[in-house]
């Protein structure tokens, strides 16, 4: 069940080719409000918007290669209590789209209404360089498809990008997709569900022809991410072995929780490490010290990440919130990721793949990993 | 020098381990005197964070214990245990974190003698690895 259908772009203006399509999305009632990433007045960022006015569009800046948010949580938001009568249709990426699927399974949000419109990412910049490279006067968005274009990968995008295995959108209703294709003459829309059949079948766009190029370039551009991930693991691997490295490696955390806080399957409503376990008075923090010679303040830092990282591991889709939030620029995502892959490659869960697949802490099966608890 | 006899927290599930526990006791069988026993309602209580918690604070070793797979009070507690210590236990060892320090068993009502002997086997196993000063003591830690 899918349809590929090109849109033509003119004069090689990508974003308004997109646009036009989420503009006559919302004229034609299809959906009754938009999430997008609109361009801020001072055009250094984008920001999520729900839109439902189709004049409100014109400054939706759907490929713009930033992750200010992980939108999951923002679907999360917005559905946790239920989701509106109306439908509303969500611009995500794949690494959004798989925290939201995670936290579906978790009952933090609801697909109802919802129509997932999923885009092509080959990687965003850091807010912090995002806004560097606009106020340099160049449009971030050029430099993507220009680098793309010529094949390279440009060194400014975030770590999490730079080996991220999942540059296609899965489990989205429509796909707008740009790798692999000419985008320079046509980008390529995709419906993958009845719901996104319907929606592509009210306009009338010319079939796409070019999928079988589009395939093998995702294949060859995957095998370099795969490489480039597998490089890392073995680097971190080193970095991190040993109690010492560890700690030395999560010692510049102030335990802010902001990892936490922006991180979109970290789903507690009330976090354990912010409840009174962790609060005592200054005789306990005194005994501390003279028992050990000395403590690192604020306690229990590397004590927090590792019970989020026990915690979270079989849900981590490595969209690398965690090390942007983080104020003193730990490089969480290594870690978290090659952990996550790890313990995920134990159960051979895939985050985000399929909604019907349970989590794999909720469920068991009685004939599996029969030697723990026999050496 | 007198070797440091090691400090080992077990956390034992209440209705087969801990139980095995009494009967080891009742059936007047030697064991090390080096485990503190916390008695748990479920293997599957036991958060991952208690054990850091534990190894931070400078215990020694760990002993989980639960009732065997298929005999769970909760009927699948300890299932669902063995697939959290299965992820904590490679957390462990990605970390660096000496595997013998951590220690996740089966143990019934019945099993008195087992209970005996696994402590036993434990408590010479830490001793092996020394006193666990490397993960409290240290520069900034």
């Amino acid at each position: 069940m899918s349809k590929h259908l090109k849109v033509e772009v003119k004069n090689g203006k990508i974003k308004e080719a997109i646009n036009f399509f989420l503009i006559e999305l919302l004229k034609k009632n299809l959906v009754s409000a938009l999430l997008v990433p609109r361009e801020l007045p001072s055009k250094d960022n984008v920001v999520q918007s729900l839109v439902s006015q189709p004049d409100e569009l014109k400054n939706a800046d759907v490929f713009a290669p930033v992750l200010p948010v992980n939108s999951a949580r923002i679907i999360s938001e917005m559905t946790r209590l239920g989701s509106g009568k109306a439908s509303v249709g969500a611009i995500l990426r794949s690494c959004e789209i798989r925290a939201l699927i995670e936290l579906v399974k978790l009952k933090q949000a609801s697909l109802d209404n919802l129509l997932i419109i999923g885009i092509d990412c080959p990687g965003t910049y850091s807010v912090k360089d995002y806004k560097a490279l606009c106020q340099q006067g160049i449009y971030p968005e050029d430099e993507l498809f220009k680098n793309l274009k010529k094949g390279m990968e440009d060194v400014r995008i975030r770590e999490a990008c730079k080996v991220c295995e999942y540059p296609v959108p899965s489990n989205s209703d429509l796909t707008f997709g740009f790798l692999g294709v000419d985008f320079e003459k046509n980008i390529f829309f995709q419906a993958n569900t009845s719901k996104g059949e319907k929606i592509l079948d009210r306009f009338s766009y010319l079939e796409f022809d070019g999928l079988k190029i589009r395939e093998e370039f995702i294949f060859k551009y995957l095998k370099q991410k795969i490489k480039k991930r597998d490089e890392l693991f073995a680097l971190t691997q080193k970095e991190v072995k040993g109690w010492e490295n560890l700690i030395s490696f999560f010692s510049a955390c102030i335990n802010c929780h902001n990892c936490m806080k922006v991180c979109p399957v970290c789903y507690c409503r009330e976090c354990f490490f912010e409840s009174a376990c962790f609060e005592f008075n200054g005789d306990k923090y005194l005994n501390w010290a003279k028992k050990k010679g000395s403590i690192k303040m604020p306690k229990d830092t590397a004590l927090f990440h590792l019970g989020r990282m026990a915690h979270m591991a079989t849900s981590c889709v490595g969209c690398g919130a965690c090390e942007e939030a983080c104020p003193n620029n730990i490089p969480l995502l290594k870690v978290f990721k090659t952990v996550a892959h790890n313990v995920q490659e134990i159960f051979q869960y895939v985050p985000g793949k399929k909604l019907q697949e349970p989590l794999p802490l909720t469920t068991f099966k009685e004939d599996e990993l029969q030697r723990v608890g026999e050496d | 020098m007198k070797v440091k006899e090691p400090k080992i927290v077990a956390f034992l599930c209440n209705w087969c381990s801990y139980a095995g526990a009494d009967l080891a006791g009742v059936s007047r069988i030697q064991y090390p005197p080096n485990i503190r026993v916390i008695r748990v309602p479920c293997s599957s209580r036991v958060n991952p964070l208690f054990i850091l918690k534990a190894l931070q604070e400078g215990v020694d070793g760990v002993l989980v214990a639960g009732c065997h797979p298929g005999d769970c009070h909760y009927i699948s507690g300890n299932y669902l245990a063995r697939r959290k210590f299965t992820i904590f236990k490679n957390l462990l060892d990605y970390l660096g974190i000496e595997k013998d320090r951590v220690h996740f068993t089966w143990i019934s009502a019945a099993e008195g003698a087992r209970f005996a002997e696994i402590v036993k086997e434990v408590t010479e196993r830490v001793k092996k690895l020394g006193p666990v000063k490397r993960l409290v003591k240290n520069r900034s830690a």
